[in-house]
């Protein structure tokens, strides 16, 4: 069977050569001869999600969902890569390896790449998180060889509550405090949305205001098929009180510029998985802080580890050795994969 | 529990005083006694339980969690107790109410203490953790006063603060007959035995046109000393310090303490003594914000009470008094006690405002700060009565500094770059930091600046941004401090008192701010 397999690949390399390499661009596949995520340009990238620090412009060949290659011609126009091809729900075959990608949970078209060579299964989670999110198609496990996790919330200090729980602190904040602006930060893709629909899900029908980095995302969204109820832009003349008791969504960098000045007397709330730990709330000078995250918790994190039953757990992107130490007190091989590049949580 | 919790994870996070007291008046208005009385207790430092030792609880954790993940949690979290808060995997999301949390904390003994905790523990959410082993070790930290949670008391039963000040310290947690009397269910309760806290006659700033109208054979002046304000009571064997707002601080001053025997009730200024003089205010400063003080600091450091005014002897109320009465009876009083903890501010003679003035102009201690004005026929009344008593300070000092960081404020000033950084010129040719303020301009002032730093940026960390500051092309600012003081943790070896901006000097070439050389010369003799 390996000897069988080793024959049908053409490569010249040596058995047991892992079948993914970090490299200074990225997490590298010698048998597809391709990047998973490539911080830098390269001549074929496969993309997870369309975050910035995972989807960069400028690289040759570019393959992943749909989503993620209309979200990356929203942000850096359309000729964002020499050629780009969009990832159906089967395999593709490249080189000596085939991939397919598989729905990670994180934002939408956020993927898993799964990735197959030399009789080896591997998956590359990027980002993603277990709790449904109906801004976007839940997370499959599959099961692997290799799983490939991020940690960027990879300590057990980080639980975090239900999304639906924070969103009524921020119901109840608007009650309370009638004659203020609620400032919401939230990053532009994914987290401002997600936002938006926990708030309509939660019955707030009042128009919600945007900072205008965030229309051309929600537009898309809609575009999609998840419906975000009225949205209106927080520019423009016109009385300051107009703002009282209403939502304001923006990248929370946006809140120390003048356009932040409009709001009379702003609640700053800020909607992020760091918002779990107070030293952080008071670093970023936040009033009402919101535990909503885009990735997986500590239990979602140890959670999947299980699910996929791999041999090898390979931990990147955040508290690497907090996971592994976890992994190795539960028996399950793994060690941290060093990328450089990556950023935490983009805000 | 968990509305407790909740009360203090957003006083924490709520940056201004009207919002904080909404969020106590809030509580006490929903919260059923006597939950919002020990809620109340714990929020003034009135809670007074065994308190549980960090240790105990590093050990309840190690027991639980693997100590590799818990040192890297301690170390990203940076809070001892907010990294159990979060780590502890609590099996339930129940609730108790606070007057059970505290009974149980209470009355556990040493022995049963560990396992009173980890069993709350085990029942709370994350939020109520955190409550849970701050009220248990003792350090809230709530970030509020005890005389602002005083203030939302009185806002929540539509009485005067000092009114709940003047009985505050006869009464015990969870003050049954306090919310009985504020919700309308019950008498007053007396201000009996306790050494209770009198609120404190205030001054208001003389204004240039106040003294052309004033008559000088009218006041009293005194220097006004620069250390802080103080009550000291005692009455039928208690003892108390009390700062002008009512917050007892009398653990961390056990030398003046132990030294006050008398029957009455003194104002005066509480300073720390050097050779025969003052010392000036950093001195003090070691001794303040301590919940206890070791005897080494309290002899390096000895702390006295410059008396001022006497409010109440040998069971007497003075207060009704006019000051001219009042001034013969402390100072037979200071002269009866004969001890070198009490001493009496000396009155200053005076027969014009020009005289006065001139005083003011060469003060003959380096700690005054200014002078006080009292109208003779005065009595001692709470607050700031109009007319009364006058605070003339000394003039600031001014400096010209050039701006050289800015970061942006809290709250409502988040979109401003807001608190600056300024420096001087060193010998060697380059700025040195030498202090940082965040008020004094105005509002329009502030728009300039904040445009100013923004395009002027030469360099950013996080929300501090470094200034265009070179010897041609920078902003001078005037900045106004009380006085100045060696400092070991600063680089300019300089710390100011009290700085803040007193103009904007657009016209001023940043070569023609002033030098740490020229600043320094206003150090204290060493």
């Amino acid at each position: 069977m390996e000897r069988a397999d080793m024959a049908a690949n053409q490569t010249s390399l040596p058995p047991g050569a892992p079948p993914l390499l970090p490299r200074a661009e990225g997490l590298y596949c010698p048998a597809g001869d391709f990047f998973v995520d490539p911080v830098r340009p390269v001549a074929r990238a496969l993309i997870t999600h369309g975050h910035g620090d995972h989807a960069r412009a400028g690289h040759g060949a570019v393959l992943a969902t749909p989503e993620t290659l209309d979200i990356m011609a929203i942000r850096y126009g359309a000729d964002f890569a020499g050629t780009r091809q969009a990832a159906g729900t089967g395999w593709t075959t490249l080189g000596d390896a085939r991939v397919r990608f598989v729905p990670a949970g994180h934002i939408l078209g956020s993927a898993q790449i799964v990735i197959e060579t030399g009789g080896r299964r591997i998956v590359a989670a990027g980002d993603f998180k277990r709790g449904s999110d109906p801004t976007c198609a839940d997370f499959e496990p599959v099961a692997c060889d290799i799983f490939i996790s991020e940690a960027t919330f990879g300590l057990p200090v980080f639980r975090h509550p239900s999304p639906q729980h924070e969103i009524a602190k921020l119901l109840g904040s608007l009650s309370a405090n009638p004659d203020r602006a609620h400032l919401v930060g939230a990053y532009a893709l994914g987290k401002a949305q997600r936002v938006i629909r926990l708030l309509r899900d939660a019955g707030h029908d009042a128009p919600i205001y945007l900072h205008g980095a965030m229309a051309r995302l929600c537009d898309y969204y809609v575009a999609r098929g998840v419906t975000l109820g009225p949205l209106l832009p927080a520019t423009g003349d016109g009385p300051r009180d107009r703002f009282a008791g209403q939502v304001i969504l923006g990248p929370p960098a946006s809140f120390g510029t003048p356009w932040a000045r409009r709001f009379p007397d702003p609640v700053v709330a800020f909607a992020s998985g760091w918002m779990g730990v107070r030293q952080r709330v008071r670093q970023r000078g936040v009033e009402l802080p919101l535990v909503i995250s885009d990735h997986s918790d500590w239990p979602e994190l140890t959670a999947t580890i299980a699910d996929v039953a791999a041999e090898e757990i390979w931990v990147t992107h955040g508290r690497e050795e907090a996971l592994v130490r976890w992994c190795t007190l539960n028996g399950q091989a793994a060690r941290p994969l060093h990328l450089v590049g990556y950023e935490d949580e983009p805000e | 529990m968990k509305a407790f919790a909740r009360l203090l994870a957003r006083l924490v996070t709520t940056p201004s005083r009207t919002g904080k007291l909404r969020l106590v008046r809030d509580y006490l208005a929903t919260t059923p006694d006597p939950d919002r009385g020990y809620a109340l207790a714990a929020l003034t430092g009135g809670l007074d339980l065994p308190g549980v030792k960090p240790a105990l609880l590093r050990a309840l954790v190690a027991e639980r969690v693997d100590e590799v993940l818990f040192r890297l949690s301690y170390d990203y979290v940076g809070d001892l107790a907010e990294t159990i808060a979060l780590i502890w995997d609590g099996r339930e999301d129940s609730d108790l109410p606070l007057s059970e949390v505290v009974h149980q904390l209470g009355t556990a003994g040493k022995v049963e203490a560990a396992r009173v905790v980890a069993g709350l523990l085990d029942r709370f959410d994350a939020s109520s953790r955190h409550a849970l082993i701050k009220l248990a070790t003792g350090a809230l930290r709530a970030g509020l006063s005890a005389r602002l949670a005083k203030t939302a008391l009185a806002d929540h039963g539509g009485v005067a603060v000092d009114e709940i000040e003047e009985i505050w310290h006869g009464l015990r947690p969870p003050y049954p007959e306090l919310f009985a009397w504020l919700d309308g269910r019950g008498p007053r309760p007396a201000a009996v035995g306790h050494a209770p806290f009198r609120p404190v006659m205030l001054a208001t700033p003389l204004a240039d046109k106040d003294s052309e109208m004033l008559d000088p054979s009218d006041f009293a002046a005194e220097w006004k000393w620069d250390g802080i304000r103080v009550q000291v009571v005692c009455e039928q064997g208690t003892r108390r310090i009390y700062t002008r707002t009512g917050d007892e601080i009398s653990a961390a001053f056990p030398d003046l303490s132990e030294a006050l025997m008398f029957e009455g009730a003194f104002d005066g200024e509480l300073l720390v003594r050097k050779g025969d003089g003052v010392a000036p205010f950093a001195d003090l400063q070691q001794r303040l914000n301590r919940k206890t003080v070791d005897a080494r600091l309290a002899a390096r450091f000895p702390a006295f009470i410059r008396a001022y005014d006497i409010l109440v002897w040998n069971g007497e109320d003075l207060r009704p008094l006019p000051f001219r009465d009042r001034r013969d009876r402390l100072e037979t009083a200071v002269a009866a006690l004969g001890s070198p903890r009490v001493d009496l501010s000396p009155l200053v003679t005076f027969d014009s405002w020009t005289a006065l003035a001139r005083h003011r102009a060469e003060p003959p201690d380096p700690v005054i700060e200014g002078l006080m004005l009292k109208r003779w026929d005065s009595p001692y009344l709470a607050g700031r009565p109009k007319g009364a008593w006058f605070k003339w300070k000394r003039d600031p000092f001014l400096i010209d500094a050039v701006l050289m960081y800015a970061q942006r404020g809290h709250g409502k000033r988040s979109s401003y770059y807001s608190d600056y950084t300024f420096g001087v010129w060193a010998a060697d040719g380059t700025l040195t930091p030498v202090g940082k303020a965040y008020f004094g301009f105005t509002d329009e002032e502030l728009l300039q600046i904040d445009r100013y730093v923004r395009e002027n940026t030469t360099d950013r960390f996080g929300p501090v941004r470094a200034v265009r500051a070179t010897r041609d092309r920078g902003l001078v600012v005037e900045v106004a401090f009380e006085g100045l003081n060696r400092s070991t943790r600063h680089k300019s070896g300089v710390a100011m008192r009290f700085p803040r901006i007193s103009r904007l000097r657009w016209d001023k070439p940043p070569s023609e701010a002033d030098t740490l050389e020229g600043l320094s010369a206003l150090l204290p003799p060493a």
